[in-house]
């Protein structure tokens, strides 16, 4: 939330149940420091608050006098930015054409031979006019320009105004001096560059739109977030359904979502059911189905039924928002790799200046004709570009941090991105990462004349009640079976460490492990080997006696996620060694490192010693990611070189790590990882780009080869460059928006 | 032949005497920070132009201090400020104030600047 300037503050107002609330939340706002102004709105559940304050004072007031509240943030917001920017972009247009409608003539005039010369008085009077009208055209066009390098040069600064603003000052200048008084210049050296000076500033002001332009698609993954959010939601109001502004949905506020709707704001169903896409959010193909209690999730779709839910987060609260908030965050941090070009940038106007007077003063001392050291002079000033190297970084972290965010994958800064191209190693926590996280009945096995289904009933019966994690996934999978009736349990008995006991049916049953069995004097021998191979397999078997012989294995397993295995196959394709980290037994994890493909196991690890062997595996010299829950890894992922949570859907808390995957599946490490080292790469030319361009231009422009092939460059040319290397580098930056993870359709 | 002499020994003077007040005005002065009357209150910094003003921020020891910005340059180059050794950032939008935190920092110039380094400020905690 953000402070506002005397601005009105827009929040929801939650728990508000008659119109007395309505006094007792404006007089804990009134009392914030700073409020001129507060009305709350009943029907409305809002409040407008004017004055001088911040949002999150006025949320904190709210919630002190026993109510909750959250910040609107305005839905316009993104509208009035794009607008601004696009009148920017036209005026720059604007500026560039009148430069160009100056520049352009003289410039063909003087190519054809047709301009007057400067030794008459016809001569001198039309270049007087023609230096006027340039002079026009530095106010107009490049008025900024000089503006920006006065306004730095009192603040002890100097940038790219400073730069273009002394280039084409001097020309101007220079040819003035020629015009007015032509004893002050040799004779050999009395040229007038007023076409140079406007021609710079049209192509100055034309490639900053054109960047612009370029600059604005860097930014269409968080456009493409805004624009999940709903302008209108369906709100229940004295029991009709009216359609309202989005920003006026309050909490606890109930609403109808349609099939084909976008969900308007974060809540839990009420009533109905349906399923959801949720793939924008989380990057996850397939619908999310939803019944009464489950979470939905503003900005995913409605697929198929109608259903109500009550709003639970709206505004600045919705994961919507957050995610918004922690990608655009994240665009405008910059990692280490940046710094280097910093450093430069931080020196890069001044030192430009020094040597644009070292250029001066040596053609000065070697040339007689005067006019060359000033093009030199000039030339070096306006083929600088500082702004290539600065935006070298930021442009494609905005782009890679954006693409990310299509493939369901958080990154929270550009260091985080950096780390994840350097890495080595991942290191996968088993439950819920690795595995579903949920215990399944995975083997039903009958070794007598019970069939599968009624021993799977007997088994469900017995375990009814039960909050051992096991029962639930029996009954879990009795329930799944169509048509299976769990009949009713009589003289319920739980053996501590070995099982339960039970009547059902007028039957015997007894549901344990072996040594249940044994203790019971049940004849076990039609097992066979079958323990050891389900052990084997990361299954645990549970057998099941009626009526004293052995009837059959139900077996338990916390299934691998379907796609761990294909996950980790990418994982090895782009030269990473998987490690997977549990506190599991030696032979079940070892039995899921073979059904996946880990290269590594470190098993029987206590939770707080997690972060040791994450420490342990960099002191190899390894680069390491931690992929886990984010909760109970917590350590873990803090000792870890890049600390990823895998979350289930949308309810993942995506500030618990430096990369958050809202997909639950482990592709998206890989996606991340691809996506950093392609941002990386894309960095790296970047800056190879803007080095290269400045190291070779500054010292062309300064006349170096002159002397040896009689060449100088032309300041129209050099502004003509100056202005496409920042192009260049955003255009080099936007590549990455087309940029697709590889290996990933091949595995689904 | 004198006058040629003189007149390119007077132009390696003003030269030299260039270069040195060039290096002085931008790298060797240190213009006196604004100082906040009151910790509580915002400082507030106009985003115009291709400078902050102040650009120069003084930040008492052990204490939080909060920076009010107020973007009126509609360039996208200044549509961002950033800290690079706090690990802060913000997004500015235009003719909106944008608060700021910066939290108590150890003794030290802490710079801050746009994504390119045009707009250039300095935080000085003492």
């Amino acid at each position: 939330m953000q402070g506002k300037d005397q601005q009105p503050v827009r929040l929801s107002i939650g728990g508000m149940s008659c119109a007395g609330c309505v006094s007792s939340v404006e007089k804990a706002l009134r009392a914030v420091p700073g409020v001129i102004g507060a009305n709350v709105n009943f029907a409305e559940h809002t409040a407008l608050v004017q004055g001088r304050v911040s949002a999150a004072e006025l949320v904190k007031a709210v919630i002190g006098a026993g109510y909750e509240a959250a910040e609107l943030s305005g839905e316009n917001a993104e509208q009035e930015k794009e607008a601004a920017e696009f009148g920017y972009y036209r005026s720059l247009l604007r500026r560039a054409l009148v430069a160009a409608l100056v520049g352009g003539p003289l410039f063909l005039a003087g190519l054809l031979g047709v301009l007057p010369p400067l030794d008459t008085l016809s001569g001198r009077l039309f270049w007087l006019l023609v230096g006027v009208a340039t002079l026009g055209v530095l106010i107009y066009s490049g008025g900024h320009f000089f503006t920006g390098a006065r306004k730095s040069f009192f603040a002890h600064s100097a940038n790219m105004d400073t730069l273009i603003a002394m280039g084409t000052g001097s020309a101007w200048l220079y040819s003035m001096v020629v015009i007015i008084k032509p004893d002050l210049v040799p004779t050999l050296a009395q040229h007038a560059y007023f076409e140079a000076a406007a021609v710079i500033i049209a192509l100055i002001n034309f490639g900053s739109a054109l960047e612009m332009r370029a600059r604005g698609r860097t930014s269409e993954a968080i456009k493409r977030l805004i624009g999940l959010q709903p302008k209108t939601a369906r709100v229940i109001r004295n029991g009709q359904e009216v359609d309202v502004p989005i920003e006026s949905v309050g909490l606890d506020e109930t609403l109808r979502v349609r099939p084909g709707e976008r969900i308007a704001v974060d809540g839990v169903v009420i009533e109905g059911h349906s399923s959801v896409d949720e793939s924008m959010l989380t990057g996850e193909p397939l619908s999310v189905a939803k019944q009464a209690g489950d979470e939905v999730v503003g900005g995913t779709i409605n697929v198929s039924g109608s259903f109500l839910f009550q709003a639970r987060r709206v505004g600045s609260q919705t994961v919507l928002a957050q995610i918004v908030a922690m990608v655009r965050q994240a665009q405008s941090s910059k990692p280490a790799i940046g710094r280097l070009a910093d450093r430069i940038s931080a020196v890069f106007v001044p030192t430009v200046l020094i040597i644009a007077v070292l250029t001066l003063v040596v053609w000065l001392h070697l040339w007689p004709d005067a006019s060359y050291a000033l093009v030199a002079t000039m030339t070096v000033l306006i083929v600088a570009c500082p702004c290539a190297l600065g935006l070298a970084t930021p442009m494609s972290i905005m782009v890679g941090v954006g693409k990310a965010a299509e493939y369901g994958v958080l990154i929270r800064n550009g260091e985080a991105l950096q780390q994840s191209g350097r890495l080595t190693t991942v290191v996968l926590d088993k439950t819920g990462t690795v595995t579903a996280g949920k215990p399944v009945v995975t083997t039903v096995i009958s070794l007598g004349d019970w069939s599968e289904p009624q021993l799977l009933s007997f088994a469900a019966a017995v375990e009814t009640g039960s909050e051992h994690p096991l029962a639930a996934a029996v009954l879990a999978a009795s329930q799944q079976q169509e048509g299976l009736v769990v009949p009713s349990v009589q003289g319920f008995e739980a053996i501590s460490g070995h099982g339960v006991s039970a009547s059902v049916d007028g039957h015997s049953i007894l549901f344990g492990n072996q040594r249940l069995m044994s203790q019971q004097q049940i004849d076990c021998t039609a097992i066979g080997g079958r323990l050891d191979e389900l052990a084997a397999q990361a299954q645990t078997p549970i057998l099941l006696a009626v009526d004293q012989r052995l009837a059959g294995i139900i077996a338990i397993a916390d299934p691998v996620k379907s796609d761990s295995e294909a996950a980790i196959r990418r994982m090895h394709a782009i030269g990473l060694k998987v490690v997977m980290l549990t506190g599991d037994h030696q032979t079940t994890a070892n039995a899921v490192a073979a059904q996946v493909g880990i290269d590594e196991v470190m098993a029987e690890v206590l939770p707080q010693h997690k972060a040791d062997k994450v420490a342990e595996l960099q002191q190899r010299g390894e680069v390491v990611a931690m992929v886990g829950d984010g909760i109970n890894d917590a350590p873990a992922l803090a000792r870890s070189d890049v600390g990823f949570a895998i979350g289930g859907g949308t309810d993942v808390a995506i500030e618990s790590a430096d990369v958050t995957l809202m997909r639950g599946s482990l592709h998206g490490v890989v996606d991340a990882l691809q996506i950093s080292r392609a941002t990386l790469a894309n960095i790296r030319q970047n800056l190879f780009g803007a080095f290269f361009y400045n190291a070779l231009g500054i010292p062309v422009a300064a006349g170096i080869l002159f002397p040896l092939l009689g060449l100088m460059l032309n300041p129209m040319l050099a502004g003509a460059a100056m202005a496409m290397s920042s192009v260049t580098v955003v255009s080099n930056a936007n590549r990455l928006r087309l940029f697709k993870v590889s290996g990933l359709e091949q595995e689904q | 032949m004198g006058g040629v002499m003189g007149f390119m020994l007077l132009v390696d003077v003003l030269a030299l005497a260039v270069i040195g007040f060039i290096v002085w005005w931008f790298w060797l002065y240190k213009p006196r920070a604004q100082v906040s009357a009151n910790v509580a209150e915002p400082v507030e910094i106009i985003v115009a132009d291709g400078v902050y003003t102040p650009a120069y921020i003084e930040q008492p020891q052990g204490q939080a201090l909060v920076l009010r910005f107020l973007r009126r340059d509609p360039s996208p180059c200044a549509e961002q400020v950033l800290f690079a050794d706090l690990g802060i950032n913000a997004e500015l939008p235009l003719n909106q104030p944008v608060d700021v935190l910066v939290p108590a920092q150890r003794p030290g110039e802490y710079g801050f600047g746009c994504q390119m380094q045009m707009y250039r400020g300095t935080l000085i905690v003492k």
